[in-house]
């Protein structure tokens, strides 16, 4: 076994510090390490996008990430979404819209939708698509995901100053 | 059919149901909070991992583990020799079937053979997931490797590979003498095929095939076991019914299935595939002899390799009609693999194919196949998709044959009150034709599609809904609010129906319930999540759960207002006596400041017999005449609900079976090389659609009452998955002049077949 | 997944000196999204794992319209495609850079990784040989340049020696009156591997009719990417129109030798190449003429 490695980094704003083993993947570290269960393992191998995380403000496939690659790292799970007690308008669609059946896959959806709506906040239904290809979702149908995203993006702008 | 009651109420309007109220868990699940298995964290847990056949089919020889127990961090090694010696006794799961228990021991840790490329073979636990994964690859095995079969006709062939030397085909309860892989041979009759078929003017007759498919739950299998020094066994896990798992274990291990518990963790998809247990047992054992709590979870591969897959088929239908289109005989021969073990879905499959239409003379013929896949598993209607693939696709031919519309040759032929299925039953009030005339006026199929290699596709599919035992409780609290405990592991969002059955009963708002799904120490016994029956059989528990709660409510404001209960009015949850009223939440208030006895209800039920389900789909497709690749343009889901209890969640089951189903139709199969061994067990080779392979899926919720039920409800999870593939088909034969009788329909298939033609 | 070593050297020098006086097995971690997932289903070895992140060689995007680009062996997919200048000027790497994984993994995903993953399927590597990039590569001994269609040697094998790292592709260039397009054919819409792809370049004449000068490469049919010579060469002086770009589909048939597996049949791969350069260079032209 190789030696753990001591590393620092940003999660949802607080300085988070770990020891890894090379191997360690940053899913193992967030939900092993730091038991932050929010991010799910549903392939381990970067096709369903169920772990997806922010990593220095872009999404990625948290187990395709080791965890000693976070030094000096910013990092965002589906924990860090909601804010003061209250659900992002993204976090608000899914529920109104219902968005999730079993909910597994209801994390790395909801990262990957405001990673997209931060970046274009009024995305086509081709777009959004096309940016939640890599999040598979077996039980929706995708329909009131699509929906639910589109209902944020309205809600988003209308906040917006 | 069994004898069942009429419930129906026939309210004219509801409060709460069919409204959209937020999910009771859903905060939880939005933020992460939610527990699956995956998320629990014990102390001085263990890991544990299983080797696993690299061979379709071998005899092993020898199994050493006394290196990989060499291997730091190991706590113990475990193989089928650590089960205690099992009978081939019989455990009656209800309708989860009969399971050998002698067969489920041997899927979870292989006795003797190995069946299937990824049969579990032995297991280790240690400190960490990498330790028990380098340990497990030091696990020595000796095989005899053995030829073996995967395609189900192949399998039926008198040279066939035996997979068990012992089996002897089953036909309707005589056995036969030949060793066979044919397990079961069904057969039901009904009138004279061979007069109905002389008096038809049109006959076609095709044969069909379909490949075998994976539920494709995003969550992977995964369990904790803790088998305690006081000899009581606790078992969280993913399942879809936490006391037929607790049964399956108790019996596997040789325990009281009261010295077992079973907690429902929050459950990532199932479709059917979270029944049998594969980890839990094998969790046991090593828990057992490390003395820690042990945590398994699959990867992705061993969940394709290692766990049910619905069956591949071969299927051949024969249905003749008449000129003006009344259906006179249909036949069909129905062949179903059922993986390494007896025991797959070949029954459902000879219900189904022809449930759907008035055939006053049928045959339908049934054979359950061994083969060297994984032991097959229900998949959403199991058994009803394959069958519809075919026979939705016969009826598309003839009624182009006769010149007419399909939409009124389903008509013509629609199984409605009366009609009595080729297995016996006779159908009490259904709704099919409600759905194929929703359909016929629905935006999609009145919108003229337009448009070079396009075609539009209809097809209908049915399933049945069990009933089951199912029970519940409930507790007022002083502010009214309810608290109500049930044991149906919720995969889709079934607390919230049932709590708004139970809200409706008692006249308050659906949030005024809080509902939790509760370990099998805190509840009554409720049969499995599955079979559709949830919404209908928990929610008829709710229902008298909310009777028991309000007669006791009457008793305690009779008390306060000294008279007899029986002259207390209840009205839309306000109980009133000579001028008195009182809200329910006021009324619980009053319960506690009078000192009252709390109010604590129960119900428990076991509603007999079946319900139906019909639904019609309609599909536009575009086909690259150049790939052969389909793009779904359009697709609308029509189903008969019953009552939509909450309109949200079955519109979505509706949208989850299509996509599923256009899944199962374009792209999904386990594809085989020459060694039977899979070669696409990973998200990214099955292919399982993502969102931008899908439309908007329209859905249409029809509403005929299912007498059997005071709300009328009827369950809806498992009808959508039926007429994708059928409706898929007959789009792409609109849009290509291809009959397509293979399933997947992808590209390479469907490119040689127009280029074939062309 | 087996024990490893982890290093993020932050120079070249320092990478080289890493790589080549490793004990055991040495492997290169750009994103990680070949790499992280072979070491976990053992599909390779390591025994020493070399981040080269932090090299600024290896993480630079630069590009000018009289040099071409150069661009960092690590360069994650997002930054090429959300990069206005290389949108304008490389289009055929955009259309790949865009379908490399899912969004997700376009955020840690690079070309040299996937050049250096070296799959028959890689869907840059095709686009490289189009567009006629170099790569850069240094070693112990130096640095030095080799076409990108040499690159790859076999499946999962490519020139590299022991030591060495990619450090850049290099691509010429567009030069005026030029397009390029990538295509591949997959049965769902995202997220998967190419059953084939092509991807093609051309130069039009100045009055943007005839094909002065075409590239055309191929991906998924072959045990390496494969540049497809003699249609490139035929297509130099022809009419830019559908019958051209048919025959060149024909044409490029002749170097493609695919294997039935999962992901098509022999014949139908074949098939499909003609389709893809029948569409790219149709593509490729439109966009020159743009």
């Amino acid at each position: 076994m190789s030696k753990k490695t001591h590393v620092t980094a940003t999660l949802n704003g607080e300085t988070v510090e770990f020891l890894c083993e090379p191997r360690h993947s940053l899913l193992e570290v967030l939900r092993d390490t730091l038991q932050m269960t929010g991010a799910k393992e549903g392939c381990n191998n970067g096709n369903c996008g169920a772990c997806t995380v922010m990593l220095n403000g872009r999404p990625v496939n948290s187990c395709l990430v080791l965890g000693v690659e976070a030094e000096g790292a910013t990092l965002e799970t589906v924990e860090g979404i909601a804010s003061h007690a209250h659900l992002h308008p993204i976090q608000q669609c899914f529920l109104e819209g219902a968005a999730l059946q079993c909910g597994i896959c209801t994390p790395g959806f909801l990262i990957a939708a405001k990673a997209l709506l931060e970046q274009n906040p009024n995305p086509s239904e081709h777009e959004i698509r096309f940016k939640l290809a890599n999040n598979l979702c077996r039980c929706t149908g995708y329909d009131k995901i699509v929906k639910a995203v589109q209902a944020a993006a309205l809600e988003l702008q209308k906040a917006a100053p | 059919m069994a004898h069942t009651e009429e419930l129906y109420l026939g309210k004219k309007s509801y409060n709460v149901i069919g409204t959209r109220p937020i999910r009771h868990d859903g905060a939880d699940k939005v933020t992460g909070k939610a527990v699956y298995t995956s998320d629990l964290h014990l102390p001085n847990l263990a890991h544990g991992k299983i080797l696993r056949s690299p061979h379709a089919h071998a005899r092993i020889k020898s199994i050493d583990v006394s290196e990989a127990l060499q291997v730091p961090g190991v706590f113990a090694v475990v193989t089928h020799d650590d089960f205690p010696d099992l009978e081939n006794k019989v455990a009656n799961l209800g309708e989860a079937g009969m399971v050998n228990l002698l067969e489920l021991g041997a899927n979870c840790l292989a006795k003797g053979k190995v069946l299937y490329k990824g049969h579990a073979v032995a297991a280790v636990a240690a400190a960490s997931t990498h330790v028990a994964e380098e340990a497990v690859l030091k696990i020595k095995v000796e095989y005899e490797v053995l030829p073996s079969v995967t395609w189900v006709l192949d399998a039926m062939a008198p040279t066939a590979p035996i997979l068990h030397e012992n089996l002897r085909t089953d036909f309707m309860g005589k056995k036969e003498d030949k060793p066979t892989n044919v397990a079961l041979h069904l057969q039901f009759e009904k009138g004279n095929i061979a007069e109905g078929f002389q008096s038809a003017d049109v006959i076609v007759e095709r044969e069909f095939k379909t490949a075998s498919v994976h539920q494709g739950y995003i969550e992977p299998h995964v369990t904790v076991a803790l088998w305690n020094e006081d000899s009581r066994l606790k078992i969280w896990t993913s399942t879809q019914g936490s006391f037929v798992c607790r049964q399956q274990v108790a019996e596997l291990l040789g325990i009281a299935v009261s010295q077992c518990v079973v907690v429902p963790c929050e459950i990532g998809g199932g479709f059917g595939g979270k029944i049998a247990v594969y980890l839990e047992p094998v969790a046991a054992l090593l828990s057992r002899k490390c003395g820690r709590p042990v945590k398994m979870s699959m990867q992705r591969n061993e969940v394709f390799e290692g766990t049910g897959p619905t069956p591949g088929s071969f299927m051949r239908v024969k249905i003749g009609a008449k000129k003006d289109g009344t259906l006179v005989a249909g036949e069909a021969w129905l062949a179903y693999d059922c993986g390494g073990f007896p025991g797959g879905v070949i029954g459902p499959g000879c219900m189904c194919v022809f449930s759907c239409y008035e055939f006053p003379n049928a045959k339908v013929d049934g054979f359950d196949v061994l083969n060297n896949k994984p032991h097959t598993q229900a998949y959403r209607a199991p058994g009803a998709t394959q069958a519809a693939f075919a026979c939705e696709q016969v009826i598309d031919e003839l009624a182009a044959k006769l010149n007419i519309d399909p939409i009124e040759f389903r008509l013509k032929n629609a199984a409605k009150e009366g009609t009595r299925r080729v297995d016996g039953p006779v159908y009490p009030r259904v709704g099919f034709i409600e759905c194929l005339e929703a359909a016929k006026n629905s935006p999609h199929w009145k919108t003229p599609l337009t448009g070079k290699n396009r075609g539009r596709g209809i097809a209908a599919g049915f399933w049945f809904n069990i009933g089951c035992a199912s029970s519940c409780s409930a507790s007022v609290n002083d502010d009214g609010r309810v608290t109500l405990v049930e044991g149906s592991t919720d995969i889709g969002g079934s607390r919230t129906s049932i709590a708004m059955q139970l809200a409706e009963t008692l006249g308050i708002g659906a949030h005024d319930v809080q509902p939790q799904v509760a370990d099998t120490d805190s509840v009554g016994y409720t049969f499995l999540t599955g079979g559709s029956r949830v919404t209908f059989a928990t929610g008829l528990a709710a229902y008298q759960l909310g009777l028991d709660l309000q007669g006791q409510m009457k008793q305690r404001a009779a008390e306060i207002w000294g008279c007899g209960a029986d002259t207390i009015k209840v009205e839309n949850g306000n109980y009133s006596h000579n001028g008195h009223t009182l809200s329910f939440k006021q009324l619980a208030a009053k319960v506690a400041e009078n000192g009252l006895p709390p109010v604590v209800g129960r119900a428990s039920v076991a509603p007999e017999g079946s319900t139906n389900a019909f639904g019609v789909h309609i599909a536009d497709v575009e086909v690259d005449p150049e790939t052969g690749k389909v793009t779904v343009l359009r697709y609308t889901s029509v189903q008969d609900a019953g009552k939509a209890i909450h309109p949200s969640y079955v519109e979505g089951q509706l949208q989850g079976g299509a996509v599923q189903g256009i899944g199962w139709a374009l792209n999904e199969e386990y594809f085989y090389d020459d060694k039977n061994q899979m070669r696409n067990a990973s998200f990214l080779d099955y292919r399982m659609p993502t969102c931008l392979d899908v439309p908007m899926i329209e859905t249409i919720i029809v509403e005929v009452p299912n007498p059997t039920h005071p709300y009328g409800v009827r369950g809806v999870g498992e009808t959508p998955i039926v007429a994708p593939p059928a409706t898929i088909a007959n789009a792409v034969h609109a849009a290509t002049g291809c009959r397509m009788t293979s399933l997947p329909i992808s590209p390479p298939v469907l490119w040689k077949a127009i280029s074939t033609k062309a | 997944m087996r024990s490893f070593e982890y290093e993020a050297p932050s120079s070249l020098a320092e990478a080289t000196a890493l790589l080549a006086s490793a004990k055991g097995t040495a492997r290169v971690l750009a994103g990680g999204t070949d790499l992280v997932v072979q070491l976990r289903e053992r599909l390779r070895d390591a025994d020493l794992v070399v981040d080269v992140k932090h090299i600024p060689e290896l993480m630079e995007l630069n590009y000018s319209p009289g040099m071409g680009l150069r661009l960092g062996a690590s360069v994650p997919c997002y930054r090429i495609y959300e990069n206005p200048d290389l949108v304008a000027t490389y289009p055929a790497l955009i259309d790949a850079a865009h379908i490399v994984g899912g969004w997700q993994i376009q955020s840690r995903a690079s070309i040299g990784g996937n050049l250096c993953t070296s799959s028959p399927a890689g869907d840059t590597i095709t686009t490289l040989i189009a567009l006629g990039a170099h790569c850069v590569i240094a070693g112990p001994h130096g640095n030095r340049e080799v076409p990108a269609q040499e690159f790859c040697t076999a499946p999962g094998k490519n020139l590299l020696q022991k030591g060495e790292i990619l450090v850049a592709i290099v691509f010429p260039g567009p030069g005026q009156k030029s397009g390029s397009a990538y295509e591949r054919f997959i049965p769902r819409n995202e997220m998967d591997i190419a059953v084939a792809g092509v991807s093609s370049w051309v130069r039009l004449d100045a009055a943007g009719k005839t094909i002065a000068e075409a590239r055309v490469a191929l991906a998924a049919v072959a045990p390496t990417p494969r540049f497809a010579s003699e249609a490139s060469q035929w297509l130099v002086g022809k009419p830019a129109t559908a019958e051209t770009f048919a025959h060149a589909g024909e044409l490029a048939k002749k170097v493609a030798s695919p294997i039935s597996d999962m992901r098509g049949t022999a014949e139908y791969r074949t098939h499909l190449v003609g389709v893809l350069t029948k569409r790219t260079l149709a593509k490729a032209v439109e966009r020159a003429c743009g």
